[in-house]
């Protein structure tokens, strides 16, 4: 993984000082709340329901075992002994004292992490497949182009102050796991009649409370250009971004206000006054980057064949058909590890678990996790024939849930429990859902299901792009919940469609229940609940689930 | 009264802001930077005298509507209507990297100690520094970071070009 050089330490170091004396002037009266806001933002801190929450940037989801071993000790030493993965692959502090976080800040640089532009009106911290550079249908590892695109990001003078947040995503391969078509700016790696490396780029993608597929204002782009059309792409947006409308705000407003031909051709003049200008990229520095990311050393001859326990070994056998995934190099595998065990809020991890987890990637995998939007955790390399063994140091700890791609793996944002902005609360909705699925033979059943919860419009829960979608809504004051189905992403990305009337917390899972059963009822031989689903259409859903007692 | 930040001190201030928004009302002696209106309404006029010309822009008015004329101006100064508004940032960028404007560009409005070394990268060399904002501060967060990984109006050549 990237390593930082003097360059970057140093810039994180004076990053920190900026922020303890901003910390300091506010503290002191000198800076505004309104003052501070934005700069607190930028360093990953909100003031929340119950305390600040600080996030901490994991860019592209990639952590090694020594920043996760700090990760678990700032979660014990400063908060109550856990965190969260955020659907940015990101973490999440959720107690912090606000005046404990420059404390914080500087022992996060001690390994190389940071706060940097994890919210705020700005371009924010870059995701990307949490696969790369280890699944077999990628084009290119997407991570250097990550890493390029953070380094130009970061605390980019033009761009401090857009009108409104700002996220990009990059994929390095087509089967899309990075939600890139959902994304302000979404980049695909992509190949020319000449075999050359590219992307393709989608603008103006987002959830929230407009959710809108991003659109492909060029088809191809030489790998080279990467950085000044996206700040061709930038500059258009913040010149011309509504500033006055907060919900109306975000680039995909702007792009179809002006149309998506109008608005490409705006980006390409302008991307002629700085194509091929020094921030080009050039062979030498993707060369350079790319290094940090090189295949670790494999062994050459490992153990192809499957691992022994899978026959004699149930719920081995079902943690390594939903858990692992398949690997470019011959006799390892991917292992996700779930967050999601029922009645744990999704994406929480706590210290001692961390820990472990650091342990298990520099046994197992090489030192280093990877982060997931579905907020997971996965160890990228393992060799087959040692997947038995990290089962059952996950199985001690409690990290070995066989549920990931399963109506179970729910996706979930802190919702009401935690963030202010939320109408309602998503983490007990979930805990329902889970406890109507809670034997492995009803979850084998039903299949692959992914299933989001958001606890406000905002849609941190990715509620648009679930196969199934909660959303807790306001109703004059109390909290109810808006289904929708059929959302996706990659070649099927499509926003979900919304059932019908929203229904109370109690209801919640006994609909979801329903939703199920009709699959059940309706699916044909082999056939996945999103494809019984696109064959059917909503209605018989509806029907079902709205019917009036006879 | 605001003070003026210009080459890393307090200077004096030699400009006189002219404001409103009537493109026929009289305009004053001296060296003045006068809003876009009423530059594009009195260009003969101002072009005529012996005094420099400064024209100001609103965070709405983009530079592209002076590229013409910006020959005859000696100086420009952009507005921010509050700090959170970045579109001053572009329009610095652009003035300098595209159009190649080498006079005064000034920032006045709503901004503070934390915006200072951004609006320096972006090509602005005078600060209208609001009443409020301690100048000492300000200078001092002009030079916030050593150095810095993407080009702007300082530092033409990205880090990665650079072997540091």
């Amino acid at each position: 993984m990237y390593q930082y050089n003097d360059f970057d330490r140093k810039f994180v170091k004076e990053r920190v000082d900026q922020f303890k004396d901003q910390t300091h002037r506010f503290l002191d009266g000198q800076l505004s709340e309104g003052e501070f806001l934005p700069l607190r933002l930028q360093n990953g801190l909100y003031i929340q329901r119950m305390a600040p929450l600080l996030r901490i940037a994991i860019p592209y989801g990639t952590l090694s075992s020594k920043q996760a071993r700090k990760l678990a000790e700032i979660s014990r030493k400063y908060d109550k002994g856990y965190g969260h993965i955020s659907t940015r692959q990101n973490f999440q502090l959720n107690w912090p004292a606000l005046e404990d976080v420059p404390k914080i800040l500087g022992e996060l640089a001690e390994v190389e992490m940071h706060g940097i532009q994890t919210s705020g009106s700005c371009v924010r911290s870059i995701t990307a497949d949490p696969f790369s550079g280890v699944a077999q249908d990628e084009i290119e590892d997407a991570r250097p182009y990550a890493e390029l695109l953070r380094q130009w990001s970061t605390l980019h003078p033009e761009f401090a102050y857009l009108p409104r947040k700002f996220k990009i995503a990059v994929s390095g391969s087509t089967k899309d796991r990075a939600a890139v078509h959902f994304h302000d700016i979404g980049v695909i790696m992509a190949k020319d009649e000449n075999g050359e490396t590219g992307f393709e780029v989608l603008v103006g993608g987002g959830l929230g409370r407009t959710p809108v597929i991003g659109t492909s204002i060029r088809r191809f782009l030489p790998k080279q250009h990467l950085l000044t059309y996206v700040e061709a792409i930038l500059r258009i947006y913040n010149q011309l971004g509504r500033r006055d409308n907060k919900y109306k705000a975000r680039i995909k407003i702007l792009v179809r206000a002006l149309g998506a031909e109008k608005f490409t051709a705006m980006v390409e003049e302008e991307w002629q006054h700085l194509k091929d200008n020094p921030s080009t990229l050039t062979e030498a520095e993707i060369k350079r980057v790319s290094a940090f990311f090189e295949p670790p050393a494999y062994k050459q001859n490992a153990d192809i064949t499957k691992p022994s326990q899978l026959d004699e070994n149930k719920e081995f056998s079902r943690w390594y058909l939903n858990n692992t995934k398949a690997h470019k190099q011959a006799g390892y595998r991917s292992v996700v590890i779930s967050l999601k065990p029922t009645g744990m809020p999704p994406g929480d991890v706590s210290d001692y678990q961390m820990e472990q987890l650091a342990d298990l990637a520099d046994h197992f995998s090489f030192g280093e996790l990877r982060t997931t939007k579905e907020q997971n955790i996965v160890l990228p390399d393992v060799e087959k024939s040692q997947l038995f063994e990290v089962w059952q140091v996950l199985t001690d700890n409690g990290l070995a849930t066989a549920n990931i791609g399963t109506i179970n793996d729910i996706t979930c944002c802190p919702g009401g429990d935690y963030c202010s902005l939320a109408n309602a609360k998503s983490i007990p909705v979930a805990e329902d859902i889970q406890r109507i699925y809670d034997s492995p033979k009803t979850l084998e059943q039903i299949g692959a299901v992914d299933l989001k919860v958001s606890g406000c419009m905002n849609a941190c829960g990715h509620h648009h792009i679930g196969h199934i979608g909660i959303l807790g809504v306001d109703k004059k004051g109390k909290e109810f919940y808006q289904v929708s189905l059929g959302g996706g992403v990659g070649t099927d990305a499509a926003v979900a469609k919304i059932l019908g009337p929203s229904f109370s917390q109690a209801e919640v899972a006994g609909v979801v229940k329903k939703i199920t059963d009709l699959y059940l009822e309706q699916k044909i031989q082999d056939e996945n609940f999103i494809d019984t689903y696109n064959r059917i259409g909503i209605e018989p859903f509806k029907e079902k689930i709205y019917a009036k007692a006879h | 009264m605001p003070k003026l930040i210009k080459n890393d001190q307090i200077s004096a201030d030699n400009w006189l802001l002219v404001e409103g928004s009537e493109e026929n009302q009289t305009i004053p002696e001296g060296d003045v930077i006068v809003p876009l209106t009423l530059f594009l309404a009195q260009q003969e006029t101002l072009l005529a005298s012996s005094s420099n010309t400064g024209v100001w822009l609103d965070s709405s008015e983009s530079p592209e509507l002076i590229a013409d004329q910006l020959q005859n101006i000696d100086m420009i100064a952009i507005n921010f209507p509050a700090f959170t508004d970045g579109r001053g940032f572009s329009y610095a960028q652009i003035l300098r990297g595209r159009m190649n404007f080498t006079g005064e560009l000034r920032a006045f409005g709503d901004f503070g100690i934390d915006q200072m070394f951004f609006l320096k990268r972006c090509g602005f060399d005078s600060y209208l520094l609001p009443d409020d904002k301690d100048p000492a501060g300000a200078i001092a967060a002009l030079s916030s970071f050593t150095d810095t990984y993407q080009t702007a109006q300082d530092q033409p050549v990205p880090a990665f070009r650079r072997s540091i």
